[in-house]
Parts: C-alpha cells; sequence; structure tokens
C-alpha cells in the first residue's frame, strides 16, 4: 500500500465512524432499555411473592406464633416454634455434612483433578446429582436410613439434603477458583511453597466470593426443601426430642398449613413462610458479614452493597 | 561459543579462565510446547556471584528457558522439558525430590507483575517467608523492610504498609514482586525483564541492587534492553528461534561477537 493509498483509506475509515455513531448510540440505548426491561420482568414476581409474604405473614407475627408449639387449628393458636428449631438444625447439619465435602470436592476438581478421568466422572455424577428430584434423594435417604435404623431421624434429612447441597457447593467452588488467574499459583510455586499451601492460601482468598455465593446459594435451596424431608424427618407438632424421632421443620409445617381449609391456618402459613425468608435472609447477611466485611471499616454498607 | 564441560566437576575451561564455579548448568535442554520446540538443545552454565544477561528477539524462547530453571514448567501441563538441570551439582528434575526444595533457592520475578491481590504489600513481600513457617514478627519486619529497600519501594510504601498490593501502580507492583523474590533469600535469582514497566530511576536503582547481590547471589536477567545487559551483567547470552547462538563475557559479545547474527542484533539491526 502506498502513502497516499493509506491516506485514502484513513479516511475512508473515518468516514465509516462518523455516520455509524448516530446508529450505534441509538442501538445502545436499545439495548441498554431492554437488558433494564427484562431485568424488571424478573424482578417483578420475586417483589411480589416477597410482598405477599411479608403482606400475608406479618399479621400472623407474634413471640407465642414464633416459640410455642402448634396445638390443634380451633383450639386457639398455631405456633410454628418446632419448625424454627428444626430448620436451623436441618440447615446447620446439613451444611456440616455438605459444605466440608462439597468446597473439598471442588478443590480437588479444580486444583488436582484436572482433565483426569476419575475428576469427569465425579463432574458427571454431580451434575446428575443436581438433576434428580429431590423427591427421589428423600426415598433414597428413607430407604437407605429409616428403615434400617427403623426410627425417623433428623441425619435422615440432613444426608438426604447434603446430596442436594454438595454439587451446588462442589461446581461454584471448583467454578470460583479456575477463575483465579493461573500466574498466582506459578508466584506462589516460585516462592517454594507447596501445593496445598498455594491453594489454601493464596488461591482460595481470591476465590472467596464465588464459594460464598455457591455456599448460601445452596442453603437457600435446601432450607426450602419440602419434598426429601417427608419421609425422612417426617414433621413433629413437638420440639426436638433426640436424634431418634421426629422432627419439624418449616418447609413442612408451611405444606401442612397450607392443605388445611381454616383461615387461621392459612394466615399461619403465611406467617411461616416469612419466617422462612427471614432466616435465609438473615444466614445470608450473617455469612457475608462474616467472611467479606472490609477489614477497613465498611461495615455492613459494604456487606449489603457485596 | 562451545562450553566444553569437564562433567560434574563444575568447572569450564573454554571461555573463562579455569576454575570458575558454576552455580547452575543445563545441559542439552529442550522444550515443547505440544509440538513447538520452543528451546533447542541449550547447553549453558552460570557462574556462582555473577550476572548473566540472556539476550534475542521476542519469541526467541527466553522465559521459555528462564522457567525451566526452578522447575516453573511443571505448572503448565503442555510443557515438556528435556535434558538436565543442575543447581550445585543437583538435579532439578530428580523425580525423587520435590521441586519445592529447588524453588526455595531459586527466586523468580515473572515479566509481568503478579503481587497476590488479596493481600497487603506487607504480606507481599513476607508472603514466602511467612508462609513457608516464619512468623517472628521481627524478622518479618525487618525482611520487608530491607527487601523493600532492596527493591527501591521502601520509601514509597513504607507508611502505606497495610494497604492492598493491587493499589499500586504497575512500576511499584513489579518492585514488590521483586522484593518479595528476594524475601526467601534464594540463592539463584532469576529475573524476566524486571526494568521493562520501570522509569529510568527506578530501573538504576534495580541495577545497583542487582550490583549488590551479585556479591551473593547468581543472577540470571532476560532483558530486552542492550545497555542494561552491557551495564550490570557480567555474561551474555544471545538466543535466537529457540537457540543458544553465543555465550561469553558481556565484553567479548557485545564488541567482538563471534556469530554474525549476534553482531546484528547487539548492533540493533534486528530484533
Ligand atoms: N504457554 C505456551 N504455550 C504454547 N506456546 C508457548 C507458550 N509460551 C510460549 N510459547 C511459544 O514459545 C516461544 C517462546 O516464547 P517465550 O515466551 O519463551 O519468548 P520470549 O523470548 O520470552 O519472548 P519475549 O521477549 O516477547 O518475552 C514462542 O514462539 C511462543 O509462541
Ligand atoms: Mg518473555
Amino acid at each position: 500500500m502506498t502513502y497516499t493509498d493509506r491516506q485514502q483509506k484513513r479516511a475512508e475509515i473515518r468516514a465509516m465512524f462518523k455516520s455509524n455513531v448516530r446508529r450505534r448510540l441509538w442501538v445502545d440505548k436499545i439495548v441498554v432499555g431492554t437488558v433494564i426491561v427484562c431485568a424488571l420482568m424478573a424482578i417483578i414476581p420475586l417483589i411480589w411473592i416477597l410482598g405477599t409474604a411479608v403482606y400475608s405473614g406479618v399479621p400472623a407475627l407474634n413471640w407465642e406464633f414464633l416459640t410455642g408449639k402448634p396445638g390443634a387449628v380451633g383450639a386457639g393458636q398455631i405456633s410454628i416454634g418446632p419448625a424454627i428449631q428444626g430448620t436451623v438444625i436441618i440447615i446447620a447439619l446439613t451444611s456440616l455434612i455438605g459444605l466440608p465435602i462439597g468446597i473439598m470436592g471442588g478443590i480437588y476438581l479444580s486444583e488436582y483433578g484436572g482433565n483426569s478421568r476419575f475428576a469427569k466422572q465425579i463432574r458427571f455424577f454431580m451434575d446428575v446429582f443436581m438433576q434428580v428430584p429431590s423427591i427421589v434423594l428423600g426415598i433414597f435417604a428413607f430407604l437407605a436410613i429409616v428403615l434400617t435404623l427403623g426410627y425417623y431421624t433428623v441425619w435422615a434429612g440432613a444426608i438426604a439434603l447434603s446430596f442436594i447441597m454438595f454439587p451446588i457447593v462442589a461446581r461454584s467452588t471448583e467454578e470460583a477458583l479456575r477463575m483465579v488467574p493461573w500466574t498466582y499459583r506459578e508466584a506462589g510455586a516460585a516462592l517454594g511453597l507447596s501445593k496445598m499451601v498455594i491453594t489454601l492460601r493464596i488461591v482460595l482468598s481470591q476465590a472467596k466470593k464465588g464459594i460464598l455465593t455457591g455456599v448460601l446459594l445452596s442453603i437457600s435451596r435446601v432450607g426450602g426443601e419440602t419434598a426429601p424431608l417427608i419421609m425422612t424427618i417426617l414433621g413433629s407438632n413437638i420440639f426436638f426430642s433426640g436424634f431418634d424421632s421426629s422432627t419439624d421443620a418449616l418447609p413442612l409445617r408451611i405444606w401442612r398449613l397450607s392443605l388445611q381449609p381454616y383461615d387461621e391456618a392459612r394466615i399461619a402459613g403465611w406467617g411461616a413462610a416469612l419466617t422462612l425468608v427471614i432466616i435465609i435472609f438473615a444466614i445470608h447477611l450473617g455469612v457475608r458479614y462474616f467472611f467479606l466485611r472490609d477489614k477497613s471499616g465498611k461495615g455492613l454498607r459494604g456487606v449489603l452493597r457485596g | 561459543m562451545s562450553t566444553v564441560m569437564t562433567d560434574r566437576s563444575a568447572t569450564i575451561t573454554t571461555i573463562d579462565k579455569p576454575q570458575t564455579r558454576y552455580k547452575m548448568r543445563t545441559e542439552n535442554i529442550n522444550i515443547y510446547y505440544g509440538k513447538t520446540h520452543a528451546v533447542q538443545d541449550l547447553t549453558l552454565a552460570f557462574p556462582e556471584k555473577s550476572v548473566t544477561a540472556l539476550i534475542g528477539p521476542s519469541g526467541c524462547g527466553k522465559t521459555t528457558y528462564l522457567r525451566c530453571l526452578n522447575r516453573m514448567h511443571d505448572m503448565t501441563p503442555d510443557a515438556k522439558v528435556e535434558g538436565r538441570v543442575l543447581l550445585d551439582g543437583a538435579d532439578l528434575y530428580d523425580k525423587r525430590i520435590d521441586p519445592i526444595y529447588h524453588r526455595r533457592k531459586v527466586g523468580m520475578v515473572f515479566q509481568k507483575p503478579n503481587p497476590f491481590p488479596t493481600m497487603s504489600i506487607y504480606d507481599n513481600v513476607v508472603a514466602g517467608v511467612k508462609l513457608n513457617g516464619v512468623r517472628n514478627k521481627d524478622i518479618l519486619d525487618e525482611i520487608v523492610e530491607d527487601c523493600l529497600n532492596m527493591a527501591y519501594l521502601w520509601e514509597e510504601v513504607k507508611d502505606i504498609l497495610k494497604k492492598p498490593a493491587m493499589e499500586l501502580s504497575g512500576g511499584q507492583q513489579q518492585r514488590l514482586c521483586i522484593a518479595r523474590a528476594l524475601a526467601i533469600q534464594p540463592e539463584v535469582l532469576l529475573m524476566d525483564e524486571p526494568a521493562s514497566a520501570l522509569d529510568p530511576i527506578a530501573t538504576q536503582k534495580i541495577e545497583e541492587t542487582i550490583e549488590e547481590l551479585k556479591k551473593d547471589y547468581c543472577i540470571i536477567i532476560v532483558t530486552h534492553n542492550m545497555q542494561q545487559a552491557v551495564r550490570c551483567s557480567d555474561y551474555t547470552g544471545f538466543m535466537y528461534l529457540g537457540k543458544l547462538v553465543e555465550h561469553g563475557k558481556t565484553k567479548q559479545v557485545f564488541e567482538r561477537p563471534v556469530d554474525k547474527l549476534t553482531a546484528k542484533y547487539v548492533q540493533g539491526q534486528f530484533g
């Protein structure tokens, strides 16, 4: 290309830019508008559901409702104390089983397994588990644990739910670790650090946010599951009375209340639903505050902003 | 120039006075990325207490070669290294020895700065020592000040040591990485274009640091800057298309190169 050719070409290219700008800006606006509308469409149902839960649930909330035992309908107050207690226990036990397995599994898949056959098989099985209807996990736990032991136990429920939890946590941990640029692992290796130290002290801290997102997602998911609990912890009208008897949980209680044709039960159901939402929300805030709190002291505001 | 090894005695006779002690040597190194033969049959020795500069046009394999000197290619699944690398006579690629033993003796500064983003400036400097088990706060403090001084960064950051390393500028980050590499007290220091992001004054300071370090260390530095190679190296290796074309005393390589290609390159006629 000669100098004049190139000069002419440059002018042409610049001319193309100019005639394009207006249209580009318009297209830009349309795209942004569409995105906002889509986001709203996703948010509106969410707000609606939350709004309904708050609107219908708040009237039910009082101290007796939250701490008492459920009585018979018509015989006075319906309370959800045992259900709240049970849900907290079941989330705690499920996390106790599911989080270590999930996080360690994710670390294995990202840092050690690579593309080995074993790692691929694990990924495959986890994908399968994620797609198994949760009631099937409940039936499995019923057959394997409840029937073997001969009694309903909160452990059976926690084990069934941990099968939901650990694939979610493992996959999100793996993804989060893979996002950490390779050069930091090399920098760690160049300092003579072992792979485990590099993984735990350098890589993991960079993936913290992604891992926590997966953990919280799985807790929300598990906290709202009903089907696996029906055949494992059954539900109960009394407070937790040991690992060898049935236990109540909020989703179970909501489901049972919703089956009853009485107004009183309906309101209590909404109250229980709102309580579940509040518990999950509190866990989210608590976990994020504990792990993502800005050390420079932005406090809760930084946590909320993410 | 051919280098005749008198096998394991770690002495070399052709290019230097007899009885030069070699800290590190490579013998017939071949490095492949899949089918790309990036470094070809490279034999080279690095004398103790000296600086060797590796020069050559972009893409000729300098980084690739440098990375085999601390087994960094173990981290790249598709890279394959053949040949021997000897550190004080011990084979780096001995299957029975975990690479971390050697890596503690061989510090590395990467071509692109890569301070650990979740750590403060202070923690970055001592990352290697701390995570290798040194807990004594006084010693850590001392290391931080000393290494940051050697990397010519102390004055700029001494009041913000607790700030995240990512808030530093690119050149400051690179100097931080130099400090981090120095902190593990290596015996060999590999530097891949350590000054490419630095201003002239910082560059000069780094060169002074290299000058000082060379009293104890064996330093291998990759550079695109001919003047830098002349100023701060004792030996120079010129690489081209994956091969070592010429190696010798820096003065000789720049003033009386044996190979025509070397002559052209050091005169700036290509590259
Ligand atoms: N990870 C990799 N995978 C495949 N090929 C690679 C990889 N890294 C480098 N190469 C190839 O190996 C050759 C040597 O690359 P290398 O990075 O060693 O060059 P260099 O001399 O350091 O160049 P520069 O001066 O630009 O840094 C190049 O042809 C490059 O394309
Ligand atoms: Mg390079």
